[in-house]
């Protein structure tokens, strides 16, 4: 077997590669349920939230909710999708957690086909559809330490249930587990940013099952692939991918072959559990549902979607680069946008600001829930302070936290704290002063080699620091430090 | 003669005794599991061979080449019938548990469930 | 006393509703131990409500046009806070928490809902003899069937235990028994009326329609319990043409088509031309088909022009409907899992509770029912039967469409034969299946039906004749009806 190629996490030997395709589950953040008029809410006691509709009591009829539907395609248009005429239909299958013992969803003829999304790396993952589903009711386990399989018995709370899904079906697009977590993160970002979820994988308001195969590289087969659930975070979908492959490559590597199954990821112990087999279970006797009619949305109704959406993260990404004309990391740029604070930076920029300046200042230390108080020419004051020496980093954070607390113009709060960056020959005698009551420190620094030196630069920039509290900047003086070594 | 009498053979309304067995037991075993419902062998047997004489029956549907006509699920072609995004009252919880076989901690209580949702 | 007169009594006062209803009452309690149409006789829910009716003439207030009219419920129209069986087990105690929308718009009429009424178990039957609590007997002969699925509500008029009750018809569950019981029956149009807090059976067929001793009734039921629902998805929105105010128009130049297909033996089909290699269903009697020719008499007799018209895939109907329907049903009544409301028969894990309620809850029929449409929409079945089925029903569309270009409304019989004798069918599915041969083409294309008595048969029973229209042609149905039910016979077999 070839050996693992080295990188942020264990990735499957070269000459495997991988094929993944999520399947994201995202909750609408509508006022009501997908058929019927109680509250989509979370957190409430359970099954107050519940009518005849929801609860799937006997005569009861399920009508649309006009707001998921728009959601939804607002969604696919979001995503480059085709949206289209569309039905509703049944997926057939008993369990606790589904009033009707059937799930309304939608099947041969989605809202949503065919669209992509662009990694902000540039790669390109298909959307395969993205269509309406309702949400099922909340299972709880009871008894026997919380393990399914040895509960007593088991409690349900069908405030959930109805609550409008859209199902992302991603292509098996995505080649290793980073390009994953990119693509989950920018769905993330575009949901927030169109404003129709709001996508906390914590809460489950977004769920990801990744369905896993591996291949010799090279090779365009596709074979058995297992679909893993319970994916709640980032960090779990992308160990759940790689150890999954990895346990795929063993079987082939061995003459084996995975079994088709559903998989469990377990976060405790690191790996993927067999769930149920899919060998004959899946017959879900899918068909139209007679209780519902057709969505038919008129060209002008797409077309008004479209001229109504907002900018979104790719497009944003690539104005605040061309904004920033190189200087903007690609990891601020997509930090910046996912946090809507894209255009904050560029209208500094616009006023003068120095763009990677401003682009760090804002990504590193502005990641507060408000930050509507910074104005883009108090930050473009801010980043002119700081080029121009004015300011220390140090001094520049501490400034921006108190104008996101509505402190006012940068240059009034570096005077109120007294804020002044230490130049020319006061920063130069306070470093002489340093350097003289540290004589030993001094000449272990100047004989040292490059590691004891950087050590003790580290400890004689924090005896400047010091005596001038924090009023020096910490690269002028390392850069003193060196001319004085060196003469 | 009556337009009865006068029909082609093939399309005469026929309920034949005997059945083409087209259902067998097994498979009827099966669509009973899809449809959480128990039966006997003989159950088994009976329901198989009554199912067989109706799908016997709609043979003439079966045979039928329609393929060039679209489907109608319903009479009436209504769409986009939607509703507003507007909150409305839900039931009282203790009215809808009242009517539940078994209850707990405001909840709807069923026996340990061993296998997962698909 | 009709549903009519009695709203006219009430509200002028000569009579008081609550003296209307202790009339019914006491015909329920003297005669319904032998008829068995009532599940449930709401007699003090009944009284509260007549005694309001009263107390709102007494005031001076308006009341709507069933003022103080007793009337039936089907048991499978659900009622806050009153048991609704659908006559199983499956259901047996359960008090929904909400009223169907027919229900509501009954009470606000001024109605008096005075019980529910018998069914074959979820509305699958004809007999009305797939009863958990026992079958419903026809009071013309209590040896025989009401018919069903409504039999319960078909009976309860027939006997005058309510001038009015309200049925659901699927394949032929209002007509059929209507015709079997001698009293009117009306399927809308699909999306007519509400099906809100109706049990549903097969959803893309099921529709609540009023059975009455008379066209009139009907027709005032009709106008009562139909119009835009928003809860209903399927309703049909926009203004409607009324029904009652027509009904005295007579059919003078109407052109009324006898279907060729549910007609064999007629002597109008003999006489027509181009009728070759027609085919019709089978089993349709002798006597019926007489009566149906005597209904197209009567309404040439009163200006009509009747001629003959074919619609082919009118035998094509029970194949599909059989296929239809109970895919439907199979998904529509798996919600009865023993875990929200209902029946449960404890078990060790939930999937075997589900086996065990769903197997102790559900009749022989209701289960054959649910096996039949989880084999028809099962992975490998689809496409051969219910997709078939749904481009079959676009095939009787299409020919209803061309027939309703020539002629304004098709007349036929309802039911084949006259009501049969408890027991005489239940052994054979498919021979009870039969009896909605007729039935069944209204429920597939959606479009409006009524059966109306016209004399009895052979044996001295009532048979009813059918008319059928395109989608919301109900005033004009109604209206032929009505001249059908003066030319009727005098009936010389009243229960
Ligand atoms: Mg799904
Ligand atoms: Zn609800």
């Amino acid at each position: 077997m070839s050996r693992a190629v080295p990188g942020r996490e264990p990735a499957v030997p070269e000459d495997w590669e991988l094929v993944v395709g999520l399947e994201v589950h995202v909750e609408l953040s509508t006022a009501t349920k997908l058929f019927c008029g109680c509250a989509n809410r979370f957190g409430d006691e359970p099954n107050t939230n519940v009518c005849p509709v929801c609860l799937g009591l006997p005569g009861s009829l399920p009508v649309a909710n006009a707001e998921a539907v728009d959601c939804a395609m607002r969604l696919g248009r979001a995503l480059g999708c085709e949206v289209r005429g569309a039905v509703f239909a049944r997926k057939n299958y008993f369990y606790p957690d589904m009033p009707k013992d059937y799930q309304i969803s939608q099947y041969d003829q989605p809202t949503n086909t065919d669209g992509c999304l662009e990694l902000p790396d540039g790669h390109t993952v298909g959307i395969e559809r993205a269509h309406i589903e309702e949400d099922t009711g909340k299972t709880t386990h009871i008894g026997g330490g919380g393990r399914i399989h040895d509960a007593d018995y088991a409690l349900v709370d069908y405030n959930r249930a109805g609550v409008p899904l859209v199902e992302i079906v991603s292509r098996p697009d995505i080649r290793t587990a980073e390009q994953a977590r990119a693509y989950v993160r920018e769905l993330r970002a575009i949901l927030l940013a169109i404003g129709v979820s709001d996508a906390r994988m914590e809460e489950g308001s977004m769920r990801v099952d990744a369905n896993v195969s591996v291949r010799p590289t090279g090779s365009d087969e596709l074979r058995t692939r297992c679909e893993i659930k319970n994916l709640s975070s980032l960090r779990a979908l992308g160990r759940a991918i790689v150890y999954e492959a990895q346990r795929h490559v063993d079987l082939w590597s061995g003459g084996e072959r995975p079994r088709q199954e559903t998989r469990h990821w377990d976060e405790a112990n690191g790996r993927t559990t067999p769930g149920r087999s899919k060998e004959d279970a899946d017959d879900y006797r899918y068909f139209q549902d007679p209780d519902l009619v057709p969505l038919a949305p008129a060209a002008e109704t797409v077309a008004a979607i479209d001229a109504a959406l907002p900018p979104l993260p790719a497009a944003r990404r690539a104005d605040l680069a061309a904004d920033g004309g190189g200087a903007v990391s690609a990891e601020d740029a997509a930090l910046l946008v996912e946090r809507g604070q894209d255009d904050l930076v560029r209208a500094a920029i616009a006023a003068g600001a120095d763009p990677g300046v401003a682009a760090t200042r804002v990504a590193n230390d502005l990641a507060v829930e408000d930050w509507a108080p910074v104005t883009p020419e108090g930050l473009a004051a801010l980043v002119a302070m700081e080029t121009s020496g004015r300011l220390t980093a140090t001094q520049s954070k501490q400034v921006l936290a108190e104008m996101a607390e509505g402190g006012g113009f940068p240059d009034a709060i570096a005077e109120r704290r007294g804020f002044q960056a230490m130049a020319g020959d006061d920063l130069a005698a306070a470093v002489d002063q340093v350097i003289s009551e540290n004589a030993e420190a001094w000449s272990r620094f100047c004989a040292g080699d490059e590691a004891e030196r950087k050590k003790l630069a580290g400890f004689l920039t924090g005896q400047v620091m010091r005596a001038t509290r924090g009023q020096a900047d910490g690269a002028a003086v390392n850069r003193l430090l060196g001319e004085r070594a060196g003469s | 003669m009556s337009p009865a009498e006068r029909a082609p053979a093939d399309r005469r309304r026929a309920y034949p005794s005997d059945v083409s067995g087209r259902i067998t037991r097994d498979e009827a075993a099966h669509v009973a599991r899809l449809a959480r419902l128990r039966f006997s062998d003989e159950e088994l047997d009976e329901l198989a061979a009554q199912l067989s004489a109706v799908l016997d029956h709609a043979a003439d549907v079966e045979a039928l080449d329609v393929t060039d006509i679209a489907p109608t699920s319903h009479p009436h072609p209504l769409v986009n019938v939607t509703r507003a995004d507007e909150v409305r009252p839900s039931l009282d919880r203790d009215e809808v548990l009242a009517q539940a076989p078994s209850v707990d901690d405001g909840q709807f209580r069923v026996p340990p469930i061993l296998g997962e949702a698909p | 006393m009709t549903a009519l007169g009695i709203a006219a009594a009430v509200k002028s006062g000569e009579r008081t509703a609550l003296d209307v209803l202790d009339e019914h009452l006491a015909r329920i309690s003297q005669r319904d131990t032998e008829i068995g149409a009532f599940n449930l006789v709401l007699a003090d829910e009944a009284r509260t409500a007549a005694r309001e009716v009263d107390a709102a003439v007494s005031r001076g207030d308006a009341v709507g046009p069933l003022a103080g009219v007793p009337v039936a419920l089907k048991d499978n129209l659900c009622t806050r806070g009153v048991p609704t069986t659908c006559s199983s087990r499956m259901l047996e105690g359960w008090r929904p928490p909400y009223d169907a929308t027919v229900v509501q718009r009954l009470r606000s009429a001024g109605a008096v809902i005075v019980g529910k009424t018998n069914l074959d178990e979820f509305a699958m039957g004809s007999s009305t003899e797939n009863s958990a609590f026992g079958p419903t007997r026809n009071p013309h002969d209590t040896d025989r069937v009401p018919g069903g699925s409504s039999g319960g509500s078909a009976a309860a008029v027939a006997a005058g235990f309510a001038p009015l009750a309200l049925g659901s018809d699927t394949g032929g569950s209002v007509r059929q028994p209507a015709a079997l019981c001698g009293v009117v029956g009306l399927k809308p149009t699909y999306g007519a009326v509400s099906r809100y807090g109706l049990v549903a059976f097969a959803s893309s067929l099921d529709q609540i329609g009023p059975m009455a001793s008379n066209v009139a009734d009907a027709a005032a039921c009709f106008e009562a319990i139909s119009g835009h629902d928003p809860l209903d998805s399927t309703s049909i929105d926009g203004a409607r043409d009324p029904v009652v105010a027509g009904l005295g128009q007579g059919v003078n130049g109407l052109r009324v088509g006898l279907v060729a297909e549910l007609c064999a033996g007629s002597a109008r089909l003999q006489e027509a031309d181009g009728l070759d290699g027609v085919s019709a269903v089978e089993g349709v009697a002798a006597d019926v088909i007489g009566r149906v020719d005597a209904a197209a008499a009567a309404l040439e007799a009163a200006g009509a022009a009747v001629t003959v018209v074919s619609v082919p895939s009118a035998v094509l109907g029970l194949s599909a409907y059989y296929l239809i329907a109970p895919a439907e049903a199979s998904s529509n009544l798996a919600r009865y899992d023993g875990v929200r409301y209902g029946l449960r028969v404890d078990a060790a894990n939930a999937a075997e509770m589900n086996v065990s309620s769903r197997t102790a809850g559900f009749g022989a029929e209701v289960k054959r029912r649910i096996m039949l449409g989880t084999y028809a929409l099962s992975a490998g079945y689809y496409d051969a039967f219910y997709a078939k089925t749904l481009r079959v029903r676009t095939l009787m569309l299409r020919e209803c469409a061309a027939a309703y270009a020539g002629v304004d409304v098709l007349l036929g019989p309802t039911a084949p034969t006259t009501a049969f004798e408890l027991g005489a069918k239940t052994a054979d599915p498919l021979l009870m299946y039969l009896n909605d041969v007729c039935t069944i083409p209204s429920n597939l294309t959606g479009h409006p039906a009524v059966s109306v008595p016209f004399g009895c048969g052979d044996d001295g029973l009532p048979v009813g004749v059918q008319l059928m229209g395109p989608a919301l042609s109900e005033p004009v149905l109604l209206r032929a009806a009505a001249v059908l039910e003066k030319a009727a016979p005098p009936d010389g077999n009243a229960p």
